[in-house]
């Protein structure tokens, strides 16, 4: 904690909305973050380029430029983690907004504790990626990446090797959102990115073998209709 | 280009394809085609039809002559047979195939015997074939019988063979377009040995003819004429298949034939050839009449008589066109070199004698003027040639055919003569014999260009006579003092009658060239008026008003209503008299065909009723009921009423589109409005309720830490605005199902992944209640869209968690039966308020009335809508052991292979 506050993370804010960046800056700088606001995605490129934020957070419905857009531009020479608010109006955007690269969503109306959350595992996230972790733990679950081991409680899990290739794949990518597309283009190749039942299959029989309840599953989150998530603590 | 000669013409390809496809879609034809009565075609028949139902094949017999004999009629045992239909026929009744018993019947396949039977007057159609063709179309095959002397090509020959005329006939298009033909063979020997035995039918024909038709030598040559037809089919079959198969064969220029009708005797005999030598060189063939200045003097019977052998030359399956020149060789080759056509069919001349020789025969003058061109001349039978009345029948349907004019000219000769002839006795001083002569002359020619060649004709003699007996000396006398007269008036007679005969032929060129213009205008002006219409009325009142004109006929247009059905949308109150039979008209715009008057189909109707055809599809009936039949008959005549039909069509088309063009704009454009007052009610309801839910939670973070009570009202406010988000969403989501602008994202996936997802989503809602879910491991993939079968599951799940108090037990079940998949929501709750389960799943209804439960009562109403849009169901109902239960059945359908791993 204290290392945290002697370099506070940065956020750039972009959403049009006042009074919304207002209670999610409250929000954040309750949590120790530094908060840049931004009304327009042109402000917001401008503020994300000098600014070098740890996280961006970005509302889809800008009045000058298309969200989806504004994540491309990004992405072109920035990898910072991206966190997109959107109305549940269509999932569709959603899918596009991380299929372009960005992070996770939060829909709107959302709560406070919501947005904290997603905040935390994004930031940790871009810490992670430092600390080359060969183990990886959640749940009762410890995965020995390089020995390719699977262990519930100690005792071995036995996994397909599709299977495996799905679980490393969501570790590697730990708290962000996976879209079915991005899924099934690493692990299965692109001729197969519209097969989803490919996927929820085998995602099924993942929970069924890694999860405690299958139906309520804790870590292998279903996103309807976007994707999944790793959740590594709940 | 060698290559390419061996190429099948894509045209030719794309035709056969389109010809497969139409005859995958009909039914199958199969004939059982036999040399004579008696060789046992329809228990051949029979015996087919027995194997396949024994196979488990629906087979009805249509209509089986048994002829009283026993072995065919027991060949019936054991099949289903249709109850003749039967109509009153001059104080009898008599049995006929009924068409619309078994196009009600519908079966796979149906027996219809005698293919070339003539249907009893009355009947649809007039001939049994056409009835076998509905049947075909209707996708019903169909088995047949058929004798080879009833083949209409061969009709002459079989009839030259056993001088018995047979008048059913059947067009070969029909049975070489038959999908299978069995030939029934029996030697003549064994059919005669069977005839011994008495199990040959004979007809109500005379004995003694019966005898003579079934002598062996006829016999012989009846089994060789059918055993070469079959043959001659499988050698097209052969040639198909090499065709199709692309074996390098000779793809040589299609050949067409051209035969040349004639007002002489043996037209039909002509026909046949023509069509026989077309058939055996697998050749396109065109009939046409050349209508001379000499033919346009034939009498109106003899007219008829050649355009009934054209009708049977279409009914032969040739194109048919009337040419209209001064001579008929120029004008033969002239149309044959435009149309491509390599072989010329004419009739033997029948001249004689002298004329012979001032007039050489057409088939000579033909090769004479064409050396590249083939010319067959076909043999008449002896005849007498038919006696032609010289009488003038007129092309314009405005004169009257005879009588008034033509008496008038005659006449007007006489009186132009008498004229003449007094002028010159009262100023003989001015006038000598020389100038008098000229004087007559100019009489002549003014008859000839008025009233045409008769009058002329008479007014030519009048003058001479007159010339003679007035002013040749002696005075009034016929008899000539100086012979040199004689010469005189043999030329004065040469040069009237040449001079009466050019301009009566002028005459007849400009009433020709005045008509096809007079044509040329009715097309230009329908055109521009229907280019104009906008209303389907305006066509119709332009269409009815061009064509009375034209045709001389009532006219009477059907447009056909949302259901397909035509009726008049304008009867005007002069044509309530009209014989208009909807029933026909209807079978003419379902089967988009002719029928009626002058057509194949239901003759006996005294209306013509023509489908108006357009590209996509028929767009209504024309019905004329003609003053005069030949007006609408004439093959030009025919054709100028096709053409303005398809005009017509083409009209009602356009009219048509421009009417759903201007609905989908209206349609796209409230759609438009209706989306965006959606996605602009979402959104702005959306932002200040996330404010709002936002400012709640960051209340507790602004200051210092607020007291409980004050927490707890934050607290408050931050979950009703969360609340009135989800009714927000609740009622967006209802009105987007109702106006139909979801679009199901369908995809086979797991039940347990959905569910999963809606428990987390009421993880708050649910933590004081007990949750089951029991969702088989094997359960198979379902195809829904996810998105809104969490909402389904959300909503049953809220509704649960609303309507029981905490500590209940909400349990989800999911099984598989059959073809569906069940999935109940059960609680031990209170239950549903009996009786009343249905009616939850209306919009705005709540199980119980303002209560303190919060909610407008969409939640269900959304359940239904998106399950049914599954095409499921759900069902309300409450447990026995108490408290409620929500039933879903989704279809099972056929889930993909799952995924293998290698």
């Amino acid at each position: 904690m204290e290392a945290e506050r002697s370099a506070p993370r940065h956020v750039v804010l972009i959403e049009d909305e006042p009074q919304i960046r207002r209670f999610v800056r409250t929000s954040l700088e309750a949590e120790g973050c530094a908060v840049t606001e931004a009304g327009t995605a042109e402000r917001g490129l401008v503020e994300a380029g000098t600014r070098k934020p740890d996280l961006i957070i970005l509302d889809l419905g800008l009045p000058d430029r298309d969200g989806v857009e504004v994540v491309r531009d990004l992405r072109t020479w920035s990898s910072t983690p991206i966190l997109i608010l959107s109305a549940r109006v269509d999932e569709k955007d959603k899918v596009v907004a991380l299929d372009a690269g960005a992070d996770d969503y939060l829909t709107k109306p959302f709560g406070v504790a919501e947005l904290l959350a997603r905040v935390r595992a994004l930031l940790r996230r871009a810490q992670l990626a430092v600390t080359e972790n060969a183990q990886i733990s959640f749940g009762s679950i410890t995965v020995d990446l390089a020995r390719r081991r699977v262990t519930r409680s100690g005792e071995d899990i036995h996994l397909t090797p599709i299977e495996y290739r799905l679980l490393t794949l969501l570790i590697a990518n730990a708290g962000r959102v996976l879209t079915q597309r991005q899924l099934l283009r690493e692990v299965w190749g692109p001729s197969h990115a519209d097969d989803t039942h490919y996927l929820r299959v085998y995602m099924t029989g993942l929970r069924r073998k890694l999860e405690a309840n299958p139906t309520q599953p804790r870590h292998l989150r279903t996103e309807t209709g976007v994707g999944y998530r790793l959740v590594l603590e709940s | 280009m060698s290559a390419d000669d061996t190429r099948p013409d894509p045209d030719a390809l794309l035709a056969r394809i389109e010809a497969d496809a139409e005859r995958i879609r009909r039914g199958k034809l199969k004939v059982f085609f036999g040399a004579c009565p008696g060789v046992g075609k329809t228990w051949a028949m029979l015996n087919a039809a027995r194997t396949l139902q024994a196979e488990g094949r629906e087979v009805v017999v249509g209509v089986a002559e048994t002829h009283g004999r026993s072995e065919t009629a027991r060949m019936l045992e054991g099949l289903e047979t249709l109850p003749p239909r039967l109509l009153p026929y001059q104080g009898r009744e008599l049995r006929e195939f009924d068409l619309d018993a078994a196009l009600r019947r519908k079966p796979e396949l149906i027996l219809v015997d005698e293919l070339a039977h003539s249907n009893v007057a009355g009947s649809r159609h007039a001939k049994r074939w056409q009835d076998v063709e509905e049947l075909l179309a209707a996708g019903i095959s169909v088995y047949t019988t058929v004798n080879v002397q009833h083949l209409e090509s061969l009709n002459d020959i079989v009839g030259g063979i056993t001088g018995i005329q047979v008048r059913e006939t059947l067009p070969d298009r029909v049975f070489d377009q038959a999908d299978e033909v069995a030939l029934v063979d029996l030697p003549p020997d064994d059919l005669l040995q069977r005839m011994k035995e008495g199990k040959v039918y004979l007809a109500q024909q005379a004995e003694r003819a019966v005898h003579h038709f079934f002598r062996k030598g006829n016999l012989i040559a009846l089994r060789e004429l059918a055993l070469r037809r079959t043959a001659d089919r499988v050698d097209l079959q052969m040639r198909e298949y090499r065709s199709d198969q692309s074996i390098q064969s000779v793809w040589q220029a299609k050949e067409r034939l051209l035969v040349c009708v004639g007002p002489g005797a043996g037209g039909d005999r002509l026909v046949r050839a023509a069509a026989r030598l077309a058939a055996s060189l697998h050749a396109d063939w065109i009939a046409v009449y050349v209508e001379t200045p000499r033919l346009q003097r034939l009498s109106d019977a003899n007219r008829d008589k050649i355009l009934k052998t054209l009708t049977l030359a279409r009914g032969l399956g040739a194109e048919t066109a009337t040419l209209s020149g001064q001579e008929d060789a120029p004008t033969l080759l002239a149309y044959a070199r435009g149309r491509n056509v390599s072989k010329l069919v004419v009739g033997k001349s029948l001249r004689t004698g002298l004329s012979r020789i001032l007039i050489a025969p057409l088939s000579d003058r033909l090769s004479a003027l064409a050396q590249d061109v083939d010319v067959y001349v076909v043999g008449h039978e002896s005849e007498a040639p038919p006696a032609g009345e010289q009488v003038v029948m007129p092309l314009d349907p405005d004169q009257e055919p005879s009588g008034g004019p033509r008496h008038e000219g005659y006449a007007w000769a006489l009186g132009v003569c008498a004229a003449t002839t007094l002028a010159a006795k009262a100023l003989p001083a001015y006038l000598d014999l020389a100038n008098l002569i000229m004087v007559y002359l100019l009489g002549v020619v003014w008859i000839a260009a008025r009233y045409g060649r008769g009058p002329a004709v008479l007014a030519s003699v009048t003058s001479v006579l007159s010339f003679d007996f007035f002013f040749v000396p002696p005075h009034l006398s016929f008899t000539v003092a100086d012979t040199r007269y004689l010469l005189t008036f043999l030329i004065m007679l040469a040069v009237a009658l040449t001079i009466s005969s050019l301009a009566a032929n002028l005459r007849y060129q400009a009433r020709i060239a005045s008509y096809r213009e007079r044509r040329t205008r009715a097309i230009n002006e329908l055109g521009r008026e229907l280019a104009g219409a906008l209303l389907p009325e305006q066509i119709v009142e332009s269409a009815r008003s061009h064509l009375e004109g034209l045709f001389q006929s009532k006219v009477c247009l059907l447009l056909p209503d949302a259901h397909d059905k035509v009726h008049s949308p304008s009867v005007p109150l002069d044509h309530g008299a009209l014989p208009l039979d909807p029933a026909i008209a209807q079978w003419v715009y379902d089967h988009q065909q002719p029928a009626g008057l002058g057509a194949q189909s239901l003759a006996g109707a005294p209306m013509h009723y023509l489908p108006l055809k357009a590209p996509m599809r028929t767009r209504g009936v024309l019905a004329l009921e003609p003053t005069q039949k030949r007006l609408l008959f004439l093959p030009e005549q025919t054709r100028l009423l096709e053409t303005l039909a398809a005009q017509i069509g083409q009209a009602l088309e356009r009219v048509h589109y421009v009417e759903v063009a201007q609905d989908a704009l209206i349609r796209m454009e409230s759609e438009r409005l209706r989306n965006g007052l959606l996605s602009a009610l979402s959104h702005d309801l959306r932002t200040p309720l996330t404010v709002l839910a936002g400012l709640a939670d960051t209340l507790p973070l602004a200051g210092p830490p607020l007291p409980p009570a004050q927490a707890d009202i934050a607290q408050t406010i931050r979950t009703q605005a969360l609340h009135t988000s989800l009714l927000v969403d609740n009622l967006l989501h209802m009105a987007r199902l109702q106006n139909g602008s979801i679009q199901l994202k369908r995809e086979w996936q797991p039940l347990e992944e959905v569910v999963g997802t809606a428990l987390r989503s009421l993880a708050g809602p649910l933590s004081r209640h007990e949750v089951r879910v029991r969702i088989p491991d094997d359960l198979p993939l379902l195809e829904f869209d996810a998105v809104l079968m969490e909402r389904v599951f959300c909503n049953l799940l809220e509704n649960a968690a609303k309507y029981t108090p905490p500590g209940s037990v909400i349990e989800l079940e999911a099984r598989h039966a059959g073809d569906r998949t069940m999935i109940t929501v059960s609680d031990n709750g209170p239950g549903l308020p009996p009786g009343k389960e249905e009616h939850l799943f209306e919009k705005f209804t709540r199980g119980q009335d303002e209560s303190a439960v919060t909610g407008v009562g969409l939640g269900l109403a959304i359940v239904r809508a998106i399950v049914e849009a599954h095409k499921g169901m759900v069902r309300a109902e409450n447990r026995t052991e108490g408290g409620a239960r929500f039933t879903l059945t989704l279809p099972a359908g056929k889930p993909p292979a799952p995924p293998q791993e290698v």
